[in-house]
C-alpha cells in the first residue's frame, strides 16, 4: 500500500478515525507521517487536515456503531436535531461528543453537585474497601480479636445500608 | 387547585421588591433533569412519555414546596393559558408548544414551576424578584435534593447530570437575572456591555431568551457553560458580572443626568405623553415607552409609590394578559386599542414628570450646544 501523501513510499502508518458517523483512513509513509507531525491519531479530524479540508474521503459507513443500543438513536438524528435520545447516548457516541463538548465548555470534567445517593455510595465503597483491608491485614498477623470486631463493623454497615454481601 | 385562579394574582417575583430591584427586575436558576436509561422527551415514544410523566409528576406534587401546587397537564390548558404563563417566564416558549406526555407543576406563589417533559425529563426553575441568585439556586437545589432521593437521574461520574442537550449537561444549570438598562441603550454603550459580558462566557438575550429580540430595554445575563464550574462559582461569578452592569447602568444614568438632560427629559416626557393619550398601542411600543417611565420613576420624576402601577404594566400589556380578562380571542387592532385603554386608565392620576429634580435644565446644556 503506497502513502497517500506522496504516493511513492511504502506507507507503514495506518489510521483510522470516525467523525460524524464517517469513517476516514489514513495511511502514511514514515517520513510523511512525521513531517505532517503525527504524534496524536486521535486529533480531531486528522484526515481533513492530511488530505485538506473538504477532501476527506467517505469510505465507510459504519452502522452498527453509529447507534445506540438502548434507544435506537443515530447520529444522523443528532446532526437533525442537536439533541440525543437517551443519557446513554453520552457513552455510544463518546468520542465524538467530547472534542464538541470541550468546544462548548470549560473542561470535559464535571466538578458541581453529585446526587447524595451517589455520593453515599461512594463513601460506602470507600469505607467497606478500608475495612476489608483492615480485615486481611488482621487476619494476616492472627490478630483474630480484632478481626471479629471488624468482621462486625462490616456486618452492621451493610445491615444499615441495605446491601448485600 | 385549578391554575385558572393563578391568573388573577401575579406571582411573586413581579412585586419586584427584591434587592437592587430598580435595575435588576428578576433572578432564576433553573436545572435540568433526566431519569436514568429512559430515553429524552424529544426521543422517547409518546407511551413512554407518558410512563415518564406519571412516575415523574406525583412525586413532584408530593414535595413539601408543591403543597396547593398548580398541576396541569399541558393539553388540559388552553393556548391563551399556556402564553400567560410564557409571558411570566414560568413555562418556556418550547413548553408552551407541548401536549399530551407533558405537564407544568408550580406553588401558589409562583416562585417555583417544574415543567416535566420539556426538553428533559425534568426542568426545574425558581424566580424571584430583584438581584438574589444565591437565594434562588438554594431553592432549587433544595428541590433537587428532595426529588433525587425519590428518582433515580441519569448522572455519570466524569459528565455530571445528563441532557438532551450537550449544551446543559453538567451541573444542568442556567443562572440569570433580568435587567432594566434603558440608560446604557440610550448612551449607546449597551453592545459595548453585551460584548464584555460574551467575552467571559456570559450570554445576553432579550426578554423571552433565546433568539428573543430585547424589548422595553430588558435583557436576560446568564451563564452559558454547565460543565466544568462549579454551581456556587458559577452564580457567584454572574453575581459580580451582574453587580458590575448595574454600576454601569448607574453611571449611564448620572452621565445623561449631567450632560443631556434635554435626551432624557424627552424621552421620558414622550413616555408619559403617549402613554397617557394613546388609543392604539402594539406590545412593543408599550413596553419601550414604559421603559422610560420606569426610568422616569427611578430618578424620582414621578412619586415613588407609581412603581407598583408600572411594574404591572409590563406584565398587564402583554398579549396574553391583556386578553386573559376577555372571553374571546381579539385580533390584533382589538388588543391594541384595549391595551391603549388599559394604560390611560391605569396611569390617569399619574402627575406630569416633575422635571425640577433634574439638575440644569434650563440653563445650557450639551445637547442644545450641538444644535447651535
Amino acid at each position: 500500500m503506497v502513502c497517500d501523501v506522496c504516493k511513492t513510499n511504502q506507507a507503514t502508518v495506518f489510521l483510522t478515525q470516525i467523525v460524524d458517523g464517517k469513517m476516514q483512513k489514513v495511511n502514511l509513509c514514515e517520513s510523511c507521517s512525521k513531517e505532517k507531525g503525527v504524534t496524536d491519531p486521535t486529533g480531531f479530524a486528522l484526515a481533513d487536515l492530511l488530505l485538506g479540508l473538504g477532501a476527506a474521503q467517505e469510505i465507510e459507513k459504519s452502522g452498527t456503531l453509529q447507534k445506540c443500543p438502548a434507544c435506537g438513536f443515530s447520529q444522523a438524528d443528532f446532526k437533525k436535531t442537536g439533541r440525543l435520545g437517551c443519557s446513554l447516548c453520552y457513552d455510544t457516541f463518546s468520542e465524538g461528543l467530547n472534542s464538541l463538548l470541550k468546544a462548548m465548555h470549560k473542561g470535559t470534567s464535571h466538578v458541581g453537585k453529585v446526587p447524595a445517593r451517589l455520593m453515599e455510595s461512594l463513601q460506602f465503597d470507600a469505607t467497606m474497601k478500608t475495612l476489608q483491608k483492615e480485615l486481611d491485614k488482621a487476619v494476616g498477623q492472627e490478630n483474630y480479636e480484632t478481626a471479629a470486631d471488624i468482621r462486625d463493623q462490616i456486618k452492621h454497615l451493610e445491615k444499615k445500608t441495605g446491601s448485600n454481601p | 387547585m385549578k391554575l385558572s385562579n393563578a391568573f388573577f394574582n401575579s406571582g411573586e417575583w413581579l412585586k419586584g421588591d427584591g434587592p437592587h430591584n430598580q435595575i435588576v427586575i428578576s433572578s432564576r436558576v433553573r436545572l435540568a433533569r433526566n431519569l436514568k436509561s429512559r430515553s429524552f422527551p424529544g426521543w422517547a415514544k409518546k407511551a413512554e412519555r407518558l410512563q415518564i410523566l406519571e412516575e415523574i409528576k406525583p412525586r413532584v406534587e408530593s414535595l413539601p414546596e408543591m403543597q396547593d401546587a398548580f398541576s396541569e397537564y399541558l393539553q388540559d390548558l388552553t393556548a391563551l393559558e399556556k402564553q400567560v404563563l410564557v409571558e411570566r417566564h414560568l413555562i418556556s416558549r418550547e413548553h408552551a408548544a407541548k401536549s399530551i406526555g407533558s405537564a407544568v407543576v408550580m406553588n401558589r406563589k409562583q416562585t417555583l414551576s417544574i415543567m416535566i417533559n420539556e426538553e428533559d425529563h425534568l426542568r426545574m426553575q425558581a424566580i424571584r424578584s430583584g438581584l438574589q441568585l444565591k437565594n434562588v439556586f438554594k431553592m432549587i437545589d433544595k428541590v433537587d435534593s428532595a426529588l433525587e432521593a425519590k428518582l433515580d437521574f441519569a448522572f455519570h461520574p466524569r459528565l455530571g447530570y445528563l441532557t438532551a442537550c450537550p449544551s446543559n449537561v453538567g451541573t444542568g444549570m442556567r443562572a440569570s437575572a433580568m435587567v432594566h438598562l434603558p440608560a446604557l441603550v440610550l448612551s449607546e454603550q449597551i453592545n459595548q456591555i453585551v460584548q464584555a459580558v460574551n467575552k467571559i462566557g456570559l450570554a445576553v438575550r432579550g426578554l423571552y431568551g433565546e433568539g428573543t429580540e430585547a424589548m422595553g430595554n430588558l435583557f436576560q445575563v446568564s451563564n452559558q457553560i454547565t460543565l466544568g464550574e462549579r454551581e456556587d462559582e458559577m452564580i457567584s461569578r454572574l453575581n459580580k458580572v451582574i453587580e458590575q452592569v448595574i454600576e454601569h447602568e448607574q453611571n449611564a444614568r448620572k452621565m445623561l443626568l449631567n450632560k443631556r438632560p434635554a435626551t432624557l427629559l424627552d424621552q421620558i416626557g414622550r413616555g408619559y405623553g403617549i402613554l397617557t393619550h394613546a388609543y392604539s398601542m402594539t406590545s412593543k411600543e408599550a413596553l419601550n415607552l414604559l421603559s422610560f417611565m420606569k426610568l422616569g420613576i427611578d430618578l424620582e420624576l414621578f412619586p415613588a409609590d407609581c412603581q407598583m402601577a408600572v411594574d404591572e404594566l409590563f406584565m398587564e400589556t402583554q398579549p396574553a394578559h391583556l386578553q386573559k380578562g376577555t372571553q374571546q380571542k381579539l385580533a390584533a387592532e382589538e388588543r391594541d386599542s384595549l391595551r391603549a385603554e388599559i394604560i390611560r386608565d391605569k396611569l390617569k392620576s399619574f402627575p406630569k414628570p416633575d422635571i425640577t429634580k433634574v439638575e440644569g435644565t434650563g440653563s445650557v446644556t450639551e445637547d442644545q450646544k450641538n444644535d447651535e
